[in-house]
């Protein structure tokens, strides 16, 4: 088993942060918008370095996708930075119609995504973005696991020609992707190796993956964990070959049931490898103000729930 | 330079062809499209003058356009193809299966001279302002324009667009209203008032001129003006006084033709009062 290091917790924010800066010296074509919460979203260091190229658009999210989608023509690569429910939720027809629709190189970058975003409670914590984002056609969906990845994340959609959708969080989490760990969209990473269940988590939940693989070892029972970065184009070929092997999976993801990650990887098994399914996931809910641990393990997202699942559908297997 | 009366025969052909289109598909949205007709062919033919063989989707070094309110599209694709985008004949194919002529603007269709989709309402100010700013930051001096219909300002959206252009001095824009004063559902009064649109815009900080949209050698007057007074720290929009339905009797200044098509007899009673100048497709 491979003992995961967490190299020292940190927010993925910041990852995308320090990555956008590092973007902002190597192109000139980077841009980046933001709708007053350049603290939040960690954009302060390209704000600063690059004031020609930073476009703070006050809180007018609409206004800010259509600025994206404008400024794509003429060259540009922009990144727009909001909370994600105002990323998505809050802008779903502008990215319909003038990302999506128009395919334009606009990468929709949403941090305090998931209910971990805490004591702001419902209002802001959103849980249903990955299912409005992946039914679009043309966009890309990634939701990335701790700092390390996140910034690599950041970094290969600049080289993606297209629409990106990048989900990360508020939180400090443990930070265990190694650093030169190469970032490709649409490639799934197998952190863990085992015979008798597969795991499959995105975001903050790769590591409570990990964690329950530790305490399912002890009761003889050897997970396998993929950590699902792009949520589409899904990864439907490491999936397939870790479930022909397991003959049973366990998806965990920081977002509601309906429209997430596990409900990809439920249509990919269902019509190409049938097996025993659960899914770690909001079930049908809005959240609540609380701190993000508490809140995770009331919304049933946290390590014992994955051991439970883990257990429920290998009796079903 | 292409005169005013050259520039009224080709308008003549553009709304033979708006009739044509609308009544080939038995669909589409024929008042505003007539409405709109004479600006889009002062802008194209003797105004913006791109190289339809050079069309790019970036418009490096071009003047570039944006249709905001997308429904009018059978008025843009015919400017486009009698400017020489691409085939007056491609006009027959407007709102068919497998055309590149969606009923509102696409891009991934490949259009020549599209650059945006558009048709949901109230997102086009906002992309032109943004192909603007990349002008800008490209040191490309031309001009990007970009038309909005009056009942689409009811967005919310616009009115974000038009507090950051002239917030953040977004000065090679021209913007166009084309206030015909009729929607889908009534007279523009009715339905929602504007209230005072000129008071509106300049309060929000922008050079607001107007023109009547059916005068071409005020058009062109008025373009010429409005880009004289460009790169002096503020956008400029024109109100511009349009007509629904204009050049056609039964459908001048009636909300009812906003988007219904004329079937064929009420085809040919309209196409009679249009003179053939360039050929029909």
């Amino acid at each position: 088993m491979i003992d995961f290091t967490n190299l020292g917790s940190k927010d993925t924010r910041s990852g995308f942060g320090e990555a956008l800066l590092e973007l902002g010296r190597k192109d000139e074509n980077i841009v980046a918008l933001c709708a007053d919460l350049t603290g939040s979203l960690k954009m302060n260091a390209f704000a600063k370095e690059f004031p020609e190229r930073f476009f703070e658009v006050g809180i007018a999210e609409a206004n800010m996708i259509g600025l994206a989608a404008g400024l794509t023509i003429g060259g540009k690569i922009p990144f727009t930075g909001t909370f994600a429910n105002f990323s998505t939720a809050r802008v779903y027809d502008q990215i319909r119609q003038s990302v999506a629709y128009s395919n334009k190189n606009v990468k929709i970058c949403a941090s305090h995504a998931g209910i971990t975003l805490g004591e702001d409670g419902a209002t802001h914590q959103s849980l249903e973005d990955i299912g409005m984002m992946k039914m679009l056609p043309n966009m890309t969906v990634i939701s990335p696991c701790d700092f390390n990845q996140t910034k690599a994340a950041t970094l290969a959609i600049a080289r993606h020609i297209g629409p990106v959708y990048l989900r990360f969080g508020r939180p400090k989490v443990p930070n265990f992707t190694p650093p030169d760990q190469e970032f490709v969209i649409g490639k799934a990473v197998l952190l863990e190796e085992g015979n008798d269940v597969t795991i499959i988590a995105t975001g903050h939940l790769v590591w409570k993956a990990l964690e329950a693989t530790r305490i399912l070892a002890g009761k003889g029972i050897r997970a396998e964990v993929i950590n699902i970065h792009t949520i589409k184009p899904l990864d439907d070929e490491a999936i397939l070959v870790s479930v022909k092997k397991t003959g049973c999976v366990v998806s965990a993801e920081e977002h509601m049931r309906n429209g997430g990650l596990g409900d990809s990887i439920a249509q990919l098994l269902v019509r190409q490898f049938p097996v025993p399914m659960e899914m770690v996931a909001v079930d049908d809910t809005f959240g609540e103000s609380g701190k993000p641990e508490e809140l995770l393990t009331k919304y049933g997202l946290d390590t014992p729930e994955l051991v439970e699942a883990v257990q429920r559908v290998i009796r079903r297997n | 330079m292409v005169s005013s009366t050259d520039l009224t025969k080709i308008a003549s052909q553009v709304r033979r062809d708006i009739i044509r289109m609308v009544n080939g598909a038995s669909s589409g949205h024929p008042g505003g499209s007539l409405g709109a007709t004479d600006f889009l062919v002062a802008l194209y033919f003797a105004v913006m003058k791109p190289d339809p063989n050079k069309f790019s989707l970036d418009g490096t070094d071009e003047d570039i356009f944006f249709l905001s309110n997308g429904h009018i599209s059978p008025a843009w694709y015919s400017v486009l193809a009698r400017y020489g985008y691409f085939q007056p004949a491609e006009l027959e194919t407007f709102r068919k299966l497998d055309s590149r002529l969606q009923g509102h603007p696409s891009v991934m269709d490949g259009t020549p001279g599209v650059r945006m989709a558009s048709g949901s309402l109230g997102q086009g100010l906002s992309v032109a302002l943004g192909a603007a700013i990349a002008k800008k930051l490209n040191g490309d001096t031309r001009t990007v324009y970009c038309l909005v219909g009056d009942g689409e300002l009811q967005e919310g959206q616009n009115w974000e667009a038009l507090m950051y252009g002239a917030a953040k001095g977004v000065d090679n824009i021209i913007a166009t209203v084309d206030f015909n004063q009729k929607q889908i559902d009534g007279p523009l009064e009715e339905v929602l008032s504007l209230g005072d649109l000129r008071a509106k815009l300049e309060s929000f900080g922008w050079l607001v001129l107007e023109m009547n949209g059916h005068d071409m050698a005020e058009i062109l007057d008025q373009l010429t003006f409005a880009k004289q007074q460009l790169n002096q720290g503020r956008p400029v929009i024109i109100i511009m006084h349009t007509i629904m339905g204009f050049g056609v009797d039964f459908m001048h200044d009636n909300h009812e033709w906003h988007g219904v098509p004329p079937n064929d007899e009420e085809a040919e009673r309209a196409l009679a009062q249009l003179e053939e100048t360039m050929g029909d497709y």
